[in-house]
């Protein structure tokens, strides 16, 4: 779905090297969050991304020290407001590229509001949302996509709320692209290429191994053994197939709902498996919502439908409104109804209108 | 103390000689178009050459129930032939639309002034809602004053039947008959107002010409019928001004011009960020429609995206502003240290409004100094300008923007509802007479690499623009190392951090200097303000003056840092007292930064100070 205004951008050459910076990672060894470093390092290059015109905004929390590891422009802001200051950097200059760096904390509970809105605008950028399920930075308390009965130190007795579902989020606020993966899967740099050649808003939720509060909680569905049967990769124009296409997902036309279905001898028309459009909104809804383990989970670009972004609208009123006038201080600041006092009026007889 | 006010007008319906100022309020009911009549009866005095000063009073419902003593609108208006500069204090004329208008002012005005009422409104049901057991018309309870009362309702529906409009409609046109009344008791043009009409109701045109009608009507009513009390017509000659083109001015509009102004002087485009809140939303409707100035207005999701967006914008090289008031600026608190942080120029409006919590949201206050000086976590110093008056406000709001970009800081300009909603005459600035101050931006990286918390002769850091190839760096809330500007730390470069942040802030005071604005640079008592008290204060210690007291007028635009010298200027003052709308803000901070013994005049009411009042002070302090 990549449409001419990206193309149309100049292609920089550069080395993952080249997006390296000085700084001293400081992420606990293991942390699924080195993998996503690497495989950003990795996809800009490949879409030829520039580091001058590159900034990635963070909010707080640990995947908010992204920014400082990637040699370009950087902003680390505060808790939540990421979607906010790159509104501002995206509306005052158009031709940056704005990477949104955010977590399930950060993104859905304290700065869901900025989450919601910079979607609904379709400000053109990237949103990844680290999910972990859980708060590391501020050690381990349960979070915002927690399932419920977490048990953690402000939840010893397990968490009674039900969670928040980022991508079903995202689409509900109004997001025209959205896509899955996980920190480790290699299939990430396809995914973020794909959110990079989108044009608006792009939301990618990747699921993220916390290895000190919150281990292998995705484990029954990105560990190796469980991938066939727990991962399904969608892609358009392709059906939608899982557990080495022995199994594919169908339309229940009764209940209007999805189901698993068996493909015998890969034979998946037989079986009505869907074939992925990535711009059909409907299908894009019953694959954010499909519950996991009846279902496998729905990774790749679930949905890609570009529409006008904000930034390019806010250019196109501006220079609307400004089309055919001269910028002029003296004649705004005398603007309205004026009067002139002259003196040698005669006073008596009030001014001139 | 309002018994105090010396009668400075003469009493209008017995002399003939025009007085020096009159005081006028239009008070109805909310959907009676008050603010309307009286915006219009601004436009026309101001085009008669009279200095004014308006006072615009209105609840904080939009349409209160139809009657009813808090859904009272009212307009006031100080006009005359001499400098203004309160909307003054005891009305001489109150013009009463209903009953409960007549209840919530009546006590305001002048013994021996002017009561114009509206019989036609003053039936049972009004007279109960108003709270009144009999008719005060009738029962003599206004006997300190002079009534003019006739049904205006019953002569508008009259004036404007041949326009076939609904009973309600037709109603509506009241506030026309009243301003073409009002019109004709200070020999005014009506033609201004016609044209206005004509261009309001363009679309139908049955609309503007019933309005017309009734203006005309009230008019003649008042060359033709024979009044009840002897009103003779009242012409006020112009005030001796400046020479100049002129026009009348809010202080919304100047600050939103003002802004415009300071960013084309640093030849920067503007990005305005707002959320919706009274008295400040007027900021970005004015903004939004100036394009061609550069200006990119975003009405954000809520006041922290607000302030979000525009410190996005500064570090994208634009000039961020953002405004809002009270409860607005408190959320946006963490954001303004993010920007003292990241030492990034942003320029923050609050228009501020009685408090705490949602607190008064139409009326006045200037409660914030300590939210604006202190309000934020950590040592976060960030300069505050305060606007004294409707024009005032134009020079603050240039000089917030000079400030912010010169000193890489966000800085707070600070106005109120009664700034913000009052409208006076503005001598038209000549803008080539403003010195420009371009924004520079670092381009290339300098000679011993790149250091984007580098410092100037300001103390100020270089503004690097992301899109500017070889400059690439991170910034952010954490502490930044002297220097490189890279996440640090140590104790001892916080240490470093926090005195450099607050020397740079400390530093604008060295280009600050505090004049009098009244009197001497020494003597008994100097009257020290900051804000919209300037009128009334000024006022009070040119009337005080004039008694032969020696007492002087200080008023502080620059409220953090303060201007250098004024710490000695007050020492040259035997006593010092600090009028605020607030229980002692200023007060707090001059004692806290010179050990100066001053003392308080407090008024939280969310009303301005009349100026006999702080008269009464001075002379209290003084006796």
């Amino acid at each position: 779905m990549t449409d001419i205004a990206t193309l149309a951008k100049p292609r920089v050459e550069t080395t993952l090297k080249d997006w390296e910076t000085d700084q001293e990672v400081r992420w606990c060894p293991g942390c699924g969050d080195y993998a996503i470093l690497k495989a950003v390092q990795r996809t800009l290059p490949m879409v030829g991304a520039d580091p001058a015109t590159t900034v990635f905004v963070s909010g707080i929390g640990c995947s908010s020290r992204f920014p400082y590891y990637v040699e370009s422009y950087g902003f680390h802001t505060i808790h939540g407001r990421a979607p906010a200051v790159a509104t501002g950097v995206k509306l005052a200059n158009p031709d940056l590229d704005v990477w949104i760096i955010t977590g399930d904390g950060d993104g859905l509970s304290i700065g869901g509001n900025h989450t919601m809105h910079v979607l609904r605008r379709n400000l053109d950028c990237q949103i990844l949302l680290f999910n972990n399920e859980i708060y590391g930075l501020t050690k381990g308390q349960y979070s915002p996509t927690s399932r419920a009965g977490t048990r953690s130190p402000s939840t010893p007795f397990g968490s009674v709320d039900y969670p928040a579902r980022p991508a079903a989020f995202a689409l509900g606020s109004g997001a025209h692209f959205i896509a899955r993966a996980y920190d480790i899967s290699k299939q990430l740099p396809d995914v973020l290429t794909a959110a990079y050649n989108h044009k608006g808003a792009a939301f990618v939720e990747i699921f993220q191994n916390c290895i000190v509060y919150n281990k292998d909680v995705f484990a029954d569905f990105t560990e190796k053994k469980n991938a066939d049967e727990g991962q399904l990769w969608v892609e358009h124009g392709k059906p939608m197939l899982f557990a080495k296409g022995t199994k594919g997902i169908a339309l229940d036309r009764e209940a209007l709902a999805l189901k698993v279905v068996d493909v015998v001898d890969g034979d998946w028309r037989a079986a009505d498996v869907i074939v992925h459009d990535v711009a059909n909104r409907s299908v894009a809804h019953m694959l954010v919502e499909m519950p996991f383990g009846p279902f496998p989970m729905a990774l790749g670009v679930i949905y890609d439908d570009p529409a006008t972004s904000f930034e390019q609208a806010v250019v196109e009123q501006n220079e609307q409104g400004a089309r055919g006038k001269t910028p002029d201080l003296q004649k705004l600041v005398s603007q309205g109804q004026t009067w002139t006092v002259k003196a040698d009026a005669d006073a008596a007889k009030g001014p001139a209108l | 103390m309002a018994s105090a006010a010396p009668t400075s007008t003469a009493p209008l319906a017995t002399h003939e000689a025009a007085p020096e100022a009159v005081v006028v309020r239009f008070a109805g009911d909310s959907g009676d178009g008050m603010q309307l009549t009286g915006g219009q009866f601004t436009l026309s005095t101001a085009l008669a050459g009279n200095d004014l000063a308006t006072f615009p009073d209105f609840p904080a419902e939009i349409r209160a129930p139809q009657g009813t003593l808090f859904g009272v609108s009212a307009f006031q208006i100080n006009f005359g032939s001499s400098d203004i500069t309160t909307a003054g204090d005891a009305p001489d004329i109150l013009i009463a639309m209903n009953p409960a208008a007549l209840k919530t002012n009546v006590n305001d005005l002048k013994a021996g002034g002017l009561i114009i009422a509206d019989t036609g409104e003053f039936g049972e049901r009004n007279l109960v809602k108003a709270k009144y057991e009999s008719n005060p018309l009738e029962d003599g309870s206004l006997a300190r004053w002079q009534v003019l009362a006739f049904d205006i309702s019953a002569l508008t529906l009259e004036s404007v039947k041949p326009f076939g409009l609904g009973n309600k409609e037709a109603l509506r046109c009241k506030n026309m008959w009243t301003l073409g009344l009002a019109l004709w008791l200070f020999d005014r043009e009506r033609q201004p107002i016609i044209d206005w009409l004509k261009g309001k109701f363009a679309k139908a045109p049955e609309l503007a010409e019933a309005n017309i009608a009734a203006l005309n009507a009230g008019h003649a009513y008042g060359e033709t019928a024979e009044l009840a009390v002897p009103v003779k017509q009242l012409h006020m000659a112009p005030a001796p001004v400046a020479e100049g083109l002129y026009r009348t001015v809010t202080g919304a509009e100047a600050i939103s011009l003002g802004l415009v102004a300071g960013a084309q002087l640093a030849e920067l485009p503007m990005f305005f960020g707002g959320y919706p809140i009274t008295p400040a939303s007027a900021i970005l409707h004015h903004l939004s429609r100036l394009k061609e100035y550069g200006v990119t207005t975003f009405q954000a999701e809520d006041e922290i995206a607000a302030i979000a967006s525009a410190i996005g914008a500064s570090y994208a090289g634009s000039l961020g502003v953002t405004s809002s008031s009270g409860p607005g600026i408190a959320l946006k608190g963490e954001a303004m240290g993010l920007a003292i942080m990241t030492e990034l120029p942003l320029v923050i409006v609050n228009s501020q409004r009685g408090g705490p919590s949602t607190g008064l949201p139409t009326k006045t206050e200037q409660s914030d100094l300590y939210q604006a000086v202190y309000g934020r976590n950590g040592d976060a110093p960030m300069p505050v300008i305060a606007a004294r008056s409707p024009t005032d406000a134009f020079d603050c709001a240039i000089e917030a923007c000079r400030i912010a970009i010169q000193y890489m800081t966000p800085v707070m300009l600070l106005t109120d509802g009664y700034i913000a909603n009052a409208a006076e005459p503005w001598r038209v600035p000549d803008m080539a007479g403003y010195a420009k101050f371009p924004a520079s931006f670092q381009t290339q990286v300098p000679e011993g690499g790149l250091k984007p918390y580098a410092r100037n002769e300001k103390l100020a850091r270089p503004w690097i623009k992301p899109g500017t190839p070889g400059l690439m760096h991170r910034i952010g809330g954490i502490e930044k190392e002297v220097g490189t500007g890279h996440i640090n730390y140590a104790p001892a470069n916080h240490q470093a951090m926090t005195e450099l942040r607050r020397d740079k802030i400390l530093g604008i005071s060295h280009e600050l200097h505090q004049d009098v604005a009244l009197g001497e640079t020494h003597g008994k008592l100097a009257v020290v303000g900051w804000g919209s008290t300037f009128g009334p204060i000024h006022q009070a210690v040119r009337r005080a003056r004039r008694k032969g007291l020696d007492v002087a007028h200080i008023h502080i635009r620059h409220i953090w840092p303060l201007p250098e010298n004024l710490g000695d200027l007050l020492d040259n003052y035997e006593q010092i007292l600090i009028p605020e709308m607030n229980t002692g803000q200023l007060k707090t901070v001059l004692r806290d930064q010179y050990l100066v013994d001053a003392k308080s005049l407090n008024k939280i009411s969310g009303q301005p100070f009349r100026i006999a009042e702080i008269e009464a002070a001075i002379e209290g302090m003084l006796a």
